[in-house]
């Protein structure tokens, strides 16, 4: 536990020690304001919701996620330093879940810097606050399971790049499949069971039942199954790769 | 002597090369043993077994009593490592690194500042304490990864060329730093540079192609030269044809010319084992030469280690 923690805070920290922090989150607010504004309407639906708002989330961390999981164990095996790192007394679970936490709370304060959003629709209306409140969570969570995909994948390579690039065409491969373009694609031909499979994997499926304002606690499970795979999955594959 | 390191017939397979090769030896305290070999031996493989980064093929490494297998992170918080290359966090600058790997290691506070003071002390680093370490030289990196290697005082050093990118008076410096250390520790360095060997080390290892070729102290190791015992005479006058007399002396095998930075000389060479010097003294002082230096050579390790090397490959 304190192990974990040491190591969550140098991580963490390692993440502001370069301009990526900032560019990241600058990028992060500016295209999730970008987008809710131009393409979902935020002003002009009428409404005082966030929907707009939390709706392009999965798009925004299909491409910003990889570039903040990229590094977590690419960069390590790139340098070396994984060398001391686990040659230091801490175990692989401890390692695992040191970086991964740090990358998670980095995505969380990215996400809380959203706040002034929330303000504004408090300010221009009165909207369910309980549901805009599930939407982060849910965002956050989401957030938290891209991340843990990256990471696994991370281990796999030494080149962030590649890292990069793998990464989010897996995440792709997870938002889209719930998409009315794939679903659609397959209706003709799959049989329904296949089709309700890859809906269920999609994270848009899940996001999107939870920012409408449908809790159901299945679609957080669904999250934390995912994440708790892929960290799994993650320390074996580090074992696996490491002496490369 | 109590055994800190006991590597048991530790193997090492990459697909289809073996990098170690049942490797099998004991280290105590008050021990530094020198792990030479030419490139690629396996030298820092068997390095990376005994600090449990990577897991053996076959056999296992016990540090203090505690098997890296089965106890690994016990085993591991008696290790202080430095890898090969000494890897650093480029973007951390070396009081911070410092610090993580004195938390880590389960220090706080005063003590965690008192062992760092120490650890800083002890490889000269206090110049480059607040520079990011991708900015550091080659040779502080290296300082670096030594003083986070001494941290935590630990019983057992393993140290992956810890000279290799020194200069002349940092090297002299960390082999002090080693002979100081040694009587409390068990220590393990790898190196290419045979006379650090005599310097620091109570033991000498040869491994190729994975094997342990030789074990043995360095005085012992040289002994196997073909030059050990070997009698270097200067003559001050270049013209006496010294040669075929020193052939006709019992237990000499050959008589060499050489020419080196200290002038012309014979080198002669005795049979394996014997010493000849009473005999070349003799014959010099019955034929009168004018000496101008004689001296009997120990033999050179790196002789031993090429002749030993080459057979092997
Ligand atoms: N991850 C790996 N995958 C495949 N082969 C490897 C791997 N690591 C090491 N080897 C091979 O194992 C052998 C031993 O390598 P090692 O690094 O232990 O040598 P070394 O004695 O430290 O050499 P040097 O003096 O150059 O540092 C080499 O043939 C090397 O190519
Ligand atoms: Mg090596």
């Amino acid at each position: 536990m304190r192990s974990t923690f040491i190591i969550f805070q140098r991580e963490l920290a390692s993440y502001f020690a370069t301009p990526l922090a900032y560019i990241f989150i600058v990028i992060f607010l500016v295209m999730a304001g970008t987008f809710a504004f131009f393409i979902g309407n935020f002003f002009n639906r009428g409404q005082a919701d966030l929907q707009p708002f939390f709706q392009f989330h999965p798009w925004l961390y299909l491409v910003l996620i990889p570039a903040l999981s990229m590094r977590l164990w690419a960069e390590e095996r790139k340098t070396g330093t994984i060398e001391l790192f686990l040659t230091l007394p801490i175990s692989m679970t401890q390692a695992v879940l040191g970086k991964f936490f740090a990358a998670w709370a980095f995505a969380g304060i990215a996400l809380i810097l959203t706040f002034p959003f929330w303000i504004t629709v408090n300010i221009l209306g009165s909207p369910d606050n309980g549901v805009i409140l599930a939407s982060y969570i849910g965002s956050f969570l989401m957030a938290g399971a891209y991340l843990a995909i990256g990471g696994a994948l991370s281990a796999l390579t030494k080149s962030q790049i590649i890292a990069f690039v793998v990464t989010a065409a897996v995440c792709f491969f997870f938002t889209v499949s719930g998409s009315s373009i794939v679903l659609s694609f397959v209706n003709g031909w799959a049989p329904q069971g296949l089709l309700n499979d890859l809906a269920f994997f999609s994270f848009l499926t899940h996001f999107n039942a939870i920012i409408r304002g449908v809790i159901d606690l299945r679609d957080l499970v669904f999250f934390i199954s995912v994440m708790a795979f892929c960290l799994f999955a993650n320390a074996v594959l580090v074992d696996l790769k490491k002496a490369d | 002597m109590e055994a800190k390191i006991e590597v048991r017939h530790l193997t090492k397979r990459f697909g289809p090369i073996t990098a170690v090769n049942d490797v099998t030896f004991a280290v105590g305290r008050g021990e530094v043993l020198g792990f030479l070999g030419p490139n690629g031996a396996g030298k820092s493989t068997t390095m990376k077994m005994i600090t449990g980064f990577l897991a053996p093929t076959r056999g296992t490494a016990v540090i203090c009593g505690l098997d890296m297998i089965d106890q690994p992170l016990e085993a591991k918080r008696h290790v202080g490592y430095l890898p090969e290359g000494a890897p650093g966090y480029p973007d951390m600058t070396p009081s911070g690194f410092l610090a993580f790997v004195a938390r880590i290691r389960g220090f706080d506070g005063a003590e965690a500042k008192r062992r760092i003071a120490l650890a800083v002390e002890r490889t000269t680093l206090a110049s480059v304490l607040e520079q990011p370490i991708e900015t550091l030289s080659k040779g502080f990196k290296r300082r670096v990864g030594l003083a986070q290697a001494l941290l935590h005082d630990p019983e057992v050093l393993i140290l992956d060329e810890p000279t290799d990118g020194l200069d002349p008076n940092q090297k002299h410096e960390v082999r002090n730093l080693i002979t100081t250390l040694a009587p409390e520790k068990a220590i393990v360095i790898s190196t290419h540079i045979l006379e650090e060997v005599d310097a620091v080390c109570s033991r000498a290892i040869v491994i190729a192609g994975g094997r342990v070729l030789i074990d043995d102290t360095p005085g012992r190791f040289a002994a196997r030269s073909r030059l050990h015992n070997s009698v270097r005479l200067m003559l001050a006058d270049p013209a006496i044809d010294a040669r075929t007399a020193l052939l006709r002396l019992p237990g000499v095998v050959a008589v060499e010319p050489i020419e080196d930075g200290e002038g012309r000389a014979f080198l002669v060479v005795p049979q394996e084992g014997r010493a000849i010097i009473a005999e070349v003294t003799d014959l010099v002082r019955t034929a009168g030469w004018p000496v101008a230096a004689l001296r009997v050579e120990r033999g050179r390790l790196d002789d031993v280690f090429r002749d030993i090397t080459a057979k092997a490959a």
